[in-house]
């Protein structure tokens, strides 16, 4: 089965390489053998938020600092800075509404109740300016019975420190009571399907969140709003008579699979093949170019192109591989950036910048990745997989993925 | 080097220990968006299986509200077998015994047999209002149902006299692994495909003795049955695939993928030997074209507007790429795709009763996109969704096997091979 170009690994990297690729005019396929990190997405898109344990305000200044090879550098400042804009249009074109700058950081409330610095917020989150005020004085956390991934008293005790008055309190509704019974199926994205039912649930619940948040100045909900329906979190601003600050609730994340889900309806649509729950297995090598690769639905039915992009992810998603004595790439066996050696993993201290972190697909300057040595042509990796990268410590996941993706797409389609 | 990582997607080892709980499978269950009453996919499948093993009393009836569609398993990020998990408990532990109703809706082999040979009297009696209203009462099968029709002459009856003396004038030969549906409600599909693989110069040759593959007999708990059955359908394959070195093909993408599939991870019953020479007839088909070995040329004047429906099993599979892709080869046809959604009927699981208002329930975005689709026709793999679209939908289905051979230019394509 022929295409121009076959991506491996259908997280938020595989999809906007695949998206840009497929608008370019490009017969795409996105091989995935599962959901990707976006189920956990919080809502937000990281550049870069930390650097040498500092807060980034300026995430296009700070990345000059960042050593030569991180994914970042390797990219180069100027493209970054380009490709930044090109990100959130690419995603607004997939339906999804992000906004935030390249040259200043913004915040949002997290869960601990604590302000994060981040770049590009989806809008059913609030964009706070500073860090260091909350616009409202009184506000009333509104929270499920029963639904225990959202936790109040953090938010509450974090909201402290702004000198907001803060109340919590649960309500219950008919319609929950089914889901109810079953506490461990009280989850978000349970809850997200009975508003995506119908209009009556949405009107009876806003009804009793304007009758709950008298007096308050703001209301704090969870992000249980949205998943298959986009429009559920406008119509329910729309329905209250106060602002409305959601928070993220315990993954999976309901803003993260609609995410998903219209990112790949927009590469379907721009006619991308997805094969979603299929594994690459392994690939056939020729003179330095990869040729075809097998899969375990399509068997001797090997999937050919000229480009390949590896965007299999990072430790969670199998992408790398470690075990107790050996770490690698599994799918082709791909040389890997970073020690080899066990001992050099770790580092005692828990909360230090554990070396293994950085570790990834070695590639070229082109991020062409390298197999014994030699960059294999039309092969390139994006997003996660990628080593040189400490993406958890410095509030670089989400960047990364996005800006090497649409990089590894410009070198294709140069 | 591959194998630790890869193994939990190959076979069916009861892998729960595998789930991390991160509950994405339970987004995609299309039961449990309409049907409270189900625990959902985590819940019945890896944490029951938990419970279940300390104590099997914590297994719950509630698990046959399962529809074994496997859009879990196909969303789940670690690869958790958790269709095969919930199948397996219910086997294994279910302390309810089949209806009646239920053996007669799992016995589609011996039911056909009957129902054919009388068709005449029978489908007109089964179409009639009170007899379906008995049926409802009495056998608890919901009255909205129709029954398919019976055909008058078997599938296999019309090959041995029509059909078998031609095929061994190819060169080239195949198995054709028919399935209860085509043999005793829908021949039409059979011939089809005789059709298509005689243009494309292969012979088509029934097994020794087929036998329904079973999958209703193991929705419906009659495993002794159902592995009675598979050992004999791998035997007959067999005697084929390695006898004969005559590969097997087959229309149902249910069958299909109960013979590969199942029969290993549910009944226990090996099928290496056969497994990677058994399957669909759109994907033979697609492998020859797609390296260069067959040539379809297809009629000027076929002009059709047509929306492709992804069955569950196939979505499974991964193999609806092989049926649209040689749809979309017709030059006449105006291609649209439908988003993949379990269309609820499940095998005989919604023609029970107490299963209906789920059934329908799930189905109801797949009947929304077709109705709003304008098309002509709705084109699928799998007979048990024909008969839940075109009950639910104004629309009539077909095999893509079926519209190939309505759109094949059979001379010009037996000319491109002969010369
Ligand atoms: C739990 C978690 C939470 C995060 N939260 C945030 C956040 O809030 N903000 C932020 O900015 N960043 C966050 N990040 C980081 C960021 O989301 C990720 O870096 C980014 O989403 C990674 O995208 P990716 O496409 O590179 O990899 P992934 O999303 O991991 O996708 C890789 C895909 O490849 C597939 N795959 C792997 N092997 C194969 C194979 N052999 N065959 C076929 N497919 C294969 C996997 O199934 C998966 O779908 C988070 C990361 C994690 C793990
Ligand atoms: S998706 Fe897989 S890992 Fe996640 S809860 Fe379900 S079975 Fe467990
Ligand atoms: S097999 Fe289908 S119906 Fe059963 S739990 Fe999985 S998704 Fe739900």
């Amino acid at each position: 089965m022929k295409f121009d170009n076959i991506i491996i690994g259908g997280g938020l990297s595989g999809l906007t390489c695949g998206i840009k690729l497929a608008e370019q005019g490009k017969k795409c396929a996105i091989v995935s053998s599962g959901q990707s990190a976006i189920h956990f997405f919080s809502g937000s898109f990281d550049l870069l938020g930390k650097l040498n344990g500092q807060e980034v305000k300026n995430p296009l200044e700070a990345i000059k600092t960042l050593p030569d090879a991180h994914p970042y550098q390797r990219v180069g400042i100027k493209n970054i800075a380009r490709l930044a804009v090109e990100a959130p249009q690419l995603l607004d074109r997939a339906g999804l509404q992000f906004s935030g700058k390249s040259d200043q950081n913004h915040f949002v409330l997290t869960p601990m109740g604590i302000m994060k610095p981040t770049w590009l917020t989806i809008d059913d989150f609030t964009r706070f300016e500073q860090n260091d005020v909350f616009p409202w004085k009184k506000a009333v956390i509104l929270n499920f019975s029963g639904f225990l991934d959202f936790h109040t008293l953090f938010v509450q005790d974090g909201l402290k420190k702004y000198d907001v008055d803060v109340q919590i309190k649960n309500f219950a509704m008919k319609e929950f009571e089914a889901i109810r019974r079953n506490p461990s199926e009280m989850r978000s994205t349970n809850i997200a399907k009975v508003f995506d039912q119908g209009e009556d649930v949405l009107n009876e619940f806003a009804q009793k969140v304007n009758q709950l948040s008298e007096g308050f100045e703001v209301v704090i909900l969870p992000a249980v709003f949205g998943l298959f329906t986009k429009n559920v979190v406008t119509d329910l601003k729309s329905m209250i008579n106060k602002p409305l600050v959601l928070i993220p609730a315990i993954p999976p994340s309901v803003p993260g699979i609609r995410s998903q889900i219209l990112l790949r309806k927009r590469f379907e649509e721009l006619g991308g093949t997805y094969f979603l729950g299929d594994i690459v297995e392994e690939g056939t090598f020729k003179n330095n170019r990869l040729v075809a690769v097998q899969t375990n639905n399509h068997g001797n039915i090997k999937l050919e192109a000229d480009q390949f992009v590896l965007a299999s992810g990072s430790f969670y998603s199998k992408g790398i591989v470690a075990t107790r004595d050996k770490l690698y790439e599994p799918i082709l066996g791909l040389d890997i950036d970073g020690d080899i050696d066990s001992e050099k993993w770790l580092d005692e201290k828990f909360f230090n910048d554990q070396p293994y972190m950085h570790y990834g697909v070695k590639t070229d300057s082109g991020f062409r990745a390298l197999k014994n040595g030699k960059p294999i042509e039309n092969l390139f990796a994006a997003g996660s997989v990628l080593g040189g990268a400490n993406a958890l410590k410095e509030g670089s996941g989400a960047g990364i993925s996005l800006l090497t993706s649409l990089h590894v797409a410009e070198q294709i389609l140069k | 080097m591959k194998k630790e990582i890869f193994e939990p997607f190959n076979s069916s080892d009861n892998n729960f220990e595998q789930c991390v709980k991160c509950t994405i499978c339970t987004v995609y269950c299309p039961v449990l968006e309409v049907n409270p009453d189900y625990p959902g996919p985590k819940q019945s499948g890896p944490d029951g299986e938990r419970l279940r093993l300390k104590d099997p009393n914590f297994f719950d009836e509630s698990l046959k509200l399962c529809l074994n569609c496997k859009r879990c398993e196909v969303a789940c990020p670690h690869g958790v077998k958790i269709g095969d998990i919930i199948q397996l408990a219910r086997i294994k532990y279910s302390k309810k015994k089949p209806k009646v109703r239920d053996m007669i809706l799992a016995n589609t082999d011996i039911v056909g047999t009957m129902a054919s040979t009388f068709a005449p009297i029978v489908n007109p009696i089964v179409a009639l209002k009170p007899v379906r209203l008995i049926m409802d009462g009495v056998l608890k099968i919901d009255h909205h149902r129709i029954f398919p029709k019976y055909a008058g002459m078997r599938f296999e009856t019309w090959y041995r006299r029509y059909a078998a003396s031609k095929q061994n004038d190819f060169k080239k030969h195949v198995s054709y692994f028919h399935g209860c549906y085509v043999n005793y409600n829908f021949p039409k599909q059979g011939k089809d495909l005789i059709k298509i693989m005689n243009a494309a110069g292969y012979g088509v040759h029934l097994l020794e003795k087929e036998k329904c593959c079973g999958v209703a007999l193991i929705s419906n708990n009659l495993i002794k049955q159902a592995t009675k059955q598979a050992r004999h359908n791998v035997e007959a394959f067999k005697k084929s695939i390695v006898d004969k070195n005559m590969p097997v093909i087959s229309t149902s993408s249910t069958c299909i993928f109960t013979i590969r599939d199942e029969y290993p991870h549910l009944l226990g019953v090996k099928n290496d030997e056969i497994r990677d020479k058994s399957e669909l007839a759109t994907r033979f088909l697609f492998r020859l074209i797609d390296s260069g070995k067959l040539k379809l040329v297809f009629k000027k004047d076929y002009r059709k507007r047509i929306a492709y429906h992804t069955p569950c099993h196939m979505e499974k599979l991964g193999w609806s790429i092989y049926s649209t892709a040689l749809l979309k080869m017709i030059p006449g046809i105006d291609f649209v795709s439908l988003e993949s959604r379990c269309c609820g009927i499940a095998g005989t699981y919604g023609f029970k009763k107490e299963n209906y208002k789920t059934s329908q329930g799930v189905g109801k975005p797949l009947f929304d996109q077709i109705e709003s689709s304008d098309v002509d026709f709705v084109a699928t793999d799998c007979e048990t969704c024909k008969w839940q679209i075109e009950m639910s939908t104004a629309k009539k289905v077909e095999h893509p096997i079926s519209i190939l051979a309505e759109a094949l230019d059979v001379e010009a394509t037996v000319k491109l091979w002969q010369k």
